[in-house]
């Protein structure tokens, strides 16, 4: 079943990206073409090494293609200079990280507010905001704790509120669940399929962890710089 | 990201705080020795500062600083005065002779002749006692530093005597002379017998002060005196000047305190521009994930000055406050009067700050805009 691409949030055509030079190169994207709709969410999938990483960032412009496009909302993002680059990622991503990246020095609620705060948004309202997200993943007796206190699906879960609080309309987390044991992950992953998706959002995970895979929408299946296969799961079997 | 950017900074106690106080005590130290620099080097023209009766000092060319000097003859007096210009012109002798107490106590001083006739060329300051009395026999007026130094413990009071070269004379003042660059005591005598005290026939003449008359500037009068006499003559502050620049070149003085300078410039720069540093590196993996974000580069480099200026302003500060509680303590001190905080030092080390801080958060910023943001996604 072949949706019509116009409701692709994300699209690559033909990505190459090499790192290093010479003898030393690694040529890590071998033309990737890959695709996320919104309102799903797709996992990116395949062993360690393979460049998941890589074409996620590329995905969220913190890396250059040497060669392909990345077409975003229909937009071009190679079109972008590089500071409009930086406010459309402002405005229109989120991330979530396999070490979650919280700011040890901000509380919870202050660090789910970060995005807002970066777009100018006012601090007291920004951290409402971001604590109204943080009781929704079932924070609300977190909401003023350091991140030292908090534990790793606990922190997790601040990072995820990070992701959302500025409504964005690409989310991207990098093995999300990898550094967190298997029911602390499975609820990260349960909050993420709950909260994250939304008709108008894409959202792409990157993990190897197959016992989070149920929840997916789609998973491209990605080998040696290159997309293998891509399984499309229906809504019934997503509920399995 | 203000916000952001100050609880990053004081999230870390540590440095924050090994921050502040290398940032104090380089402004302190800086502050406290550039002070007390220019207050030594002060001193070497307190004496002539305190003549505020004529604005003119007229001496031999040989003569280079105060504390020594090359007599002048008795006709240079009546050369001097006449000189179109002058409004009055009086002589001052100076010398140094050893001042004893019944007691016992001794100690060299620096002895002024004033001008017998008008008492020009003494300060206008006295404590006890009055300038007039000096028209008395055998009468001298004492600095209170200079009697406390020879009348330890005791109460200020008139009528003690002093002995020089076998003369007995009695202190009928007590002024608040300048501190004198080495701390002696300093008497005021008239001019005749001042000489008498010390034992000498000859004249002594060490200076001619002079003032000029209304209309025509000091400057303008020393220029007339040099053409008419061939003698050297100074303004008062270009005098004070020459002291200073005689002890700056021939003592070792300046590399004393430069030596401490430099080192506290030294703890200054590396010490809290390597701090900050480092904790801009230290913090490199927020400040990734905030480029990552969508911080813009503007606003990381606003981030990283308001944490440098943070840090410079409360450790400057501080520095100040410490170095001004310093002053304040020392300053009424008799050895250390008149060796105050100077507001030249106040803002040439605050300027020296920020300029500190600024080369520091310039590194950092380096470090922070050539940061791959797709390395938040790697451990
Ligand atoms: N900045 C880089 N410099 C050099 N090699 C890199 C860099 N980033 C990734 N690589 C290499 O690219 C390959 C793919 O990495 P990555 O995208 O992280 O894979 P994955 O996320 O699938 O484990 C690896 O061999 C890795 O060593
Ligand atoms: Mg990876």
């Amino acid at each position: 079943m072949k949706l019509p691409s116009s409701i692709d949030a994300v699209r690559c055509r033909d990505l190459q990206k090499h790192f290093g030079t010479g003898e030393a190169q690694v040529h890590v994207l071998r033309g990737v073409n890959f695709s996320a709709r919104a309102g799903e969410l797709t996992f990116l999938v395949g062993p360690s090494g393979c460049g998941k990483t890589t074409l996620i960032s590329v995905i969220a412009g913190l890396l250059d293609p040497a060669a392909g496009e990345v077409e975003l909302f229909g937009e071009q993002t190679a079109r972008l200079s590089p500071a409009e680059r930086v406010l459309f990622r402002r405005r229109n991503l989120g991330f979530v990280f396999q070490q979650y990246n919280l700011l040890p020095a901000l509380t919870a609620s202050e660090n789910a507010a970060v995005p807002l705060l970066a777009a100018g948004v006012k601090h007291a309202e920004a951290v409402d905001r971001a604590r109204a997200l943080l009781v929704k993943l079932g924070l609300e007796r977190r909401l003023n704790a350091m991140p030292r206190e908090l534990s790793g699906g606990q922190q997790q879960r601040v990072a995820l509120a990070r992701a959302l609080v500025h409504e964005p309309r690409l989310i991207v987390c990098d093995e999300p669940t990898a550094a967190l044991d298997h029911a602390t992950g499975e609820s990260v992953m349960e909050l993420l399929s709950g909260s994250a998706v939304h008709p108008e959002r894409a959202v792409i995970v990157v993990t190897h962890d197959n016992r989070v895979f149920r929840h997916a929408d789609s998973i491209a299946h990605m080998d040696d710089g290159r997309i293998t296969h891509i399984e499309q799961r229906t809504p019934a079997l997503r509920e399995n | 990201m203000n916000f952001v950017a100050l609880r990053m900074l004081t999230g870390d106690r540590a440095k924050y705080l090994g921050l502040i106080f290398a940032i104090a005590f380089s402004t302190f130290l800086l502050e406290n020795q550039t002070s007390i620099f220019a207050g030594i080097m002060r001193r070497t023209g307190s004496q002539i500062e305190d003549v505020t009766d004529a604005d003119v000092w007229v001496m031999d060319p040989a003569t280079k600083y105060f504390e020594e000097t090359k007599a002048l003859k008795d006709t240079d007096l009546l050369r001097v005065r006449g000189v179109p210009g002058v409004e009055y012109a009086v002589r001052l002798f100076k010398a140094q002779p050893v001042a004893r107490t019944s007691k016992g106590n001794f100690s060299a001083a620096v002895m002024l002749g004033v001008d017998d006739a008008t008492l020009i060329g003494a300060p206008r300051k006295i404590l006890l006692g009055s300038w007039e009395r000096l028209r008395e026999p055998d009468s001298v007026v004492l600095d209170q530093a200079g009697y406390n130094l020879l009348f330890p413990g005791e109460p200020l009071e008139i009528g003690r005597t002093l002995e020089m070269n076998d003369h007995l004379v009695r202190i009928v003042g007590i002024s608040d002379a300048s501190a004198p660059f080495a701390s002696f005591p300093i008497l005021h005598a008239r001019y005749s017998e001042g000489l008498t005290f010390l034992g000498r026939e000859r004249s002594q003449m060490s200076f001619v002060l002079a003032r000029p008359k209304p209309g025509i500037t000091p400057k303008e009068l020393t220029r007339r005196i040099h053409d008419a006499t061939g003698l050297k003559a100074r303004t008062r502050n270009e005098f004070r000047w020459d002291c200073i620049h005689y002890y700056m070149e021939n003592t070792g003085i300046p590399v004393n305190f430069g030596i401490t300078i430099s080192i506290a410039l030294l703890i200054g720069l590396v010490v809290s521009g390597q701090t900050f540093y480092l904790f801009t590196v230290e913090n490199l993996k927020q400040f990734g994930a905030l480029k990552a974000i969508g911080v813009t580069n503007a606003g990381l480099i606003g981030m990283i000055l308001l944490q440098a200026l943070t840090v410079g302003f409360i450790g400057y500060s501080l520095g100040t406050g410490m170095a001004a509680t310093f002053f304040e303590i020392f300053s009424h001190k008799m050895a250390t009067r008149g060796i105050i905080l100077m507001w030249e030092t106040v803002v040439g080390v605050a300027l020296l700050m920020l300029f500190v801080v600024i080369a520091a958060s310039l590194l950092s910023i380096r470090r922070v805009l050539v940061l791959e943001p797709a390395a938040v996604f790697r451990g």
